[in-house]
């Protein structure tokens, strides 16, 4: 079973915390996170690709998924 | 690019429009005082007997209006709530108490400062040190907790109090309190004033303009992102009341103001500290209710419960300054923030957990 980072329902900037900590840990790779409302995931695009990072989006059903690598 | 160029271009507007609604008639530098504004609201229900200060807002009302709507349009509209609904109605009497002891929301610091009023520039550090002593728990896990998907009916509460709102403000029926004096009683015509709120409203659902976002992003990311749009506000409406003779510097006698620097400090204090634990400043609250999240509308009641409160019990600053017992709540509510901030925290988060989103 794969890790994700897990921001569904939470309210900004906790998505953006936990991303930036999940990205941080990771250095290098891809890192899964998951959202619910188009704010955190507008902010935490932002903050990945401020960071150096490409992120991939898939929308399914009301949540979004981010595909993060470098 | 087109990011930061829209959230500069709606700063911008809010910063014209607050100019041209006092020219127009509202109370000098209060162009938009979202917590002024909810407190006028609360008083114009007859939840105050501030006479002064009795009057329901349009701006108020067009802010979840715009944002109602345009969260619709785009297909962000979502019936959310359910996370720590008690914190969320504390947070937010807690942010009025500190609003209505300094006597503006952030954004009315913001159109102060541009109108000259230095007690304003006294706020603004106090404001600052609010949102990092919030940015203290947020780094250490702070967290009121995930909302869920909820019945439509409570995501679509507060656009329709709004609308309520806005046919008693037409009709006026005899139980509603319009000010006949004081800065309650000084208006914007009303197209002028719902006009502005439904713009901002758009603007603002659209580009997350958020004053406390702005000091809060800097702090934690070093992201300038919201402060272009906070930065925005300033520049044109200071530009816009030098050109129209609003711009008057000092700090005495400015309107709807005291000279208390220790209050305006900590008043503004309180107001940062609970906006980042609420997640969103005063303005924040209502685009998010406009966008379905009964959360959000529940900070906004505690507003309209906390500037009750603060007036019934003759706790709010005036421009004769702070009342003793005025400057107790202050106290009061900057430790019982202390407390709400440390029982929230979750030491034991991590960032990334198991993957169970595909079993669901």
């Amino acid at each position: 079973m794969s890790e994700l980072v897990d921001c569904r329902g939470l309210s900004c900037p906790e998505p953006v915390m936990l991303a930036r900590q999940a990205l941080q840990e990771t250095g290098n790779g891809t890192v899964q996170v998951v959202v619910s409302n188009a704010v955190a995931l507008d902010n935490v695009t932002r903050a990945a690709n401020q960071m150096g990072w490409q992120v991939s989006v898939e929308e399914e059903g009301e949540e979004f998924k981010l595909s993060i690598k470098k | 690019m087109r990011d930061r160029l829209s959230i500069i271009f709606a700063g911008a507007v809010v910063g014209l429009l607050a100019v041209i609604l006092v020219l127009q008639g509202n109370p000098a530098n209060m162009g938009f005082c979202v917590a002024c504004f909810i407190r006028d609201i609360a008083g114009g229900l007859g939840l105050h007997r501030a006479g002064v200060v009795q009057f329901l807002r349009p701006e108020i009302i067009g802010l979840v209006l715009g944002a109602f709507v345009t969260a619709l349009y785009v297909r962000e509209f979502k019936s959310t709530g359910g996370s720590s609904p008690l914190m969320r109605f504390l947070l937010g009497m807690l942010m009025m108490t500190g609003a209505l002891i300094f006597l503006g929301c952030p954004l009315r610091m913001i159109l102060r400062l541009a109108g000259g009023d230095w007690n304003a520039l006294v706020a603004l550090p106090g404001y600052v040190l609010g949102v990092w002593f919030g940015t203290l728990f947020l780094k250490k896990g702070f967290t009121l907790g995930r909302s869920q998907e909820q019945t439509a009916v409570n995501g679509y509460a507060g656009p329709f109090i709004a609308a309520v709102l806005l046919i008693l403000l037409v009709t006026a029926p005899a139980f509603i309190f319009f000010s006949e004096e004081g800065p309650g009683s000084m208006a914007a015509p009303l197209f002028l004033t719902l006009g502005a709120g439904l713009l901002v409203g758009i603007l603002a659902q659209r580009t997350r303009l958020c004053t406390m976002g702005a000091i809060r992003d800097l702090i934690l990311f070093k992201d300038y992102h919201l402060f272009l749009g906070f930065a925005a506000i300033f520049v044109v409406a200071l530009v816009g009341n030098l050109f129209t003779g609003q711009f008057i510097p000092g700090f005495e006698d400015q309107p709807v103001a005291h000279v208390s620097s220790l209050w305006n400090f900590l008043g503004m204090t309180v107001v940062g500290f609970a906006a980042v634990l609420a997640g969103g400043c005063p303005m924040r609250q209502l685009i998010l209710t406009g966008e379905g999240q009964s959360d959000a509308l529940l900070t906004v009641f505690g507003m309209g419960t906390g500037a009750a409160f603060m007036h019934n019990f003759g706790l709010a600053g005036s421009p004769a300054g702070v009342s003793p017992a005025g400057q107790w709540i202050a106290i009061i509510s900057l430790a019982l923030l202390f407390i709400i901030g440390i029982s929230n925290v979750n030491l034991h988060r991590k960032a990334k957990t198991k993957d169970y989103s595909k079993a669901s």
